[in-house]
């Protein structure tokens, strides 16, 4: 059952490698524009795992900035990992070994989240560590790559990576939305409120980062008052690994 | 070496931001609000991530535009991640080098 699991992960964590790989390629571009050796680079991508958060950290480094702005500017940039966690613990088993929570909590990032917070019922730890296993190397590599060959490949093929990632969130949350109407006028709301935030020039004080924040707690806030999801349908949500693919 | 200490400093950081909620919540959360608050952020966060930024793939917004469509009507007929991803990438891809 774990290796099966793991196999699986592995398998969805495809898309998720060829994304990191490229845009983790501008990350090393940028790190090189900071100064930054191929090997602290790879350092940095192997042992963060966050692309707004070291992206924003080129600049401080730049600027030979304290420790304390570098600590400060990392957590509110990746504050939306805090929230992915919580959301990820609930789908653990209780009686799941308690170190697994440890590692788990490497892995999570925007999409290693949404894959695995989207399994049905519980989380079995070993399809995270599938989709780790090949994306962790993937965005360490894109680095390496992009700090190394500055401008040998096709731009053509990097949008077309990039489009593979979106592509993934998108795999994700359109299934939902066909399986829970409730999801539909939510995520309608989301993107409208993404642009609304990301074409008005009032909203320019926000980084990316924060702008995701703000977006998805407000939203989602609003959303779980307006919209509270009954107990009883979650309780018919029962364990279907055998026949669940990354979908809700 | 100060370029280590910074590295240090954002790994050790991001790792708690990241570990801290595993840690504290052990038992299942029973309040119904935070419990729909925390199923409806995965496809919030998914989306706001998705949209619009998705459109500034590619040089062209028409075919990014094109590549975006593509990937919802596959997704919503349920085609697999995989080839949803892969679906809209080659489409991509191919588009660009249109005359």
């Amino acid at each position: 059952m774990n290796s099966r699991m793991y196999r699986k992960g592995m398998k969805d964590g495809i898309p998720v490698a060829l994304g990191y790989f490229v845009v983790s390629i501008t990350i090393g571009i940028a790190a090189r524009g900071a100064g930054l050796s191929w090997l602290q680079a790879a350092v940095m991508s192997f042992t963060n795992n966050t692309s707004a958060g070291q992206f924003a950290s080129f600049a401080l480094i730049a600027s030979s900035a304290p420790y304390a702005e570098m600590a400060l500017s990392q957590a509110v940039i990746n504050l939306r990992y805090c929230l992915m966690s919580c959301a990820l613990s609930q789908k653990l088993d209780a009686d799941l070994p308690f170190y697994h929570r440890f590692f788990l909590a490497f892995g999570v990032t925007d999409e290693i989240f949404g894959l695995s917070v989207t399994q049905k019922g519980r989380l079995n730890p070993w399809y995270t560590y599938g989709i780790m296993s090949v994306a962790v190397p993937g965005w360490s590599l894109g680095t390496i790559t992009g700090i190394l060959s500055t401008g040998v490949l096709p731009q053509t093929f990097l949008n077309a990576m990039n489009m593979a990632l979106y592509g993934m969130f998108i795999a994700v949350f359109m299934p939902a939305a066909r399986e829970n109407r409730l999801l539909r006028p939510i995520l309608a709301v989301s993107m409208a409120g993404s642009a609304a935030f990301h074409l008005l020039p009032q909203f320019d004080f926000l980084s990316s980062g924060m702008k995701i924040i703000v977006l998805t707690l407000t939203i989602s806030l609003g959303a779980a008052v307006l919209f509270p999801i009954e107990e009883a349908a979650e309780k018919e949500e029962k364990p279907e690994a055998e026949t669940g693919g990354s979908r809700v | 070496m100060r370029t280590y200490g910074y590295i240090l400093v954002m790994a050790l950081t991001t790792y708690l931001i990241r570990v801290v909620p595993f840690t504290i919540l052990r038992r299942e959360i029973r309040n119904r609000t935070f419990r729909s608050f925390l199923t409806y952020v995965p496809y919030v966060t998914l989306s706001v991530m998705t949209f619009p930024a998705i459109l500034e793939t590619t040089e062209e917004t028409w075919i990014s535009a094109v590549g975006f469509l593509t990937a919802m009507v596959l997704a919503y007929n349920r085609v697999s991640l995989f080839l949803v991803s892969m679906g809209c990438c080659l489409l991509v891809f191919v588009l660009q080098y249109l005359p």
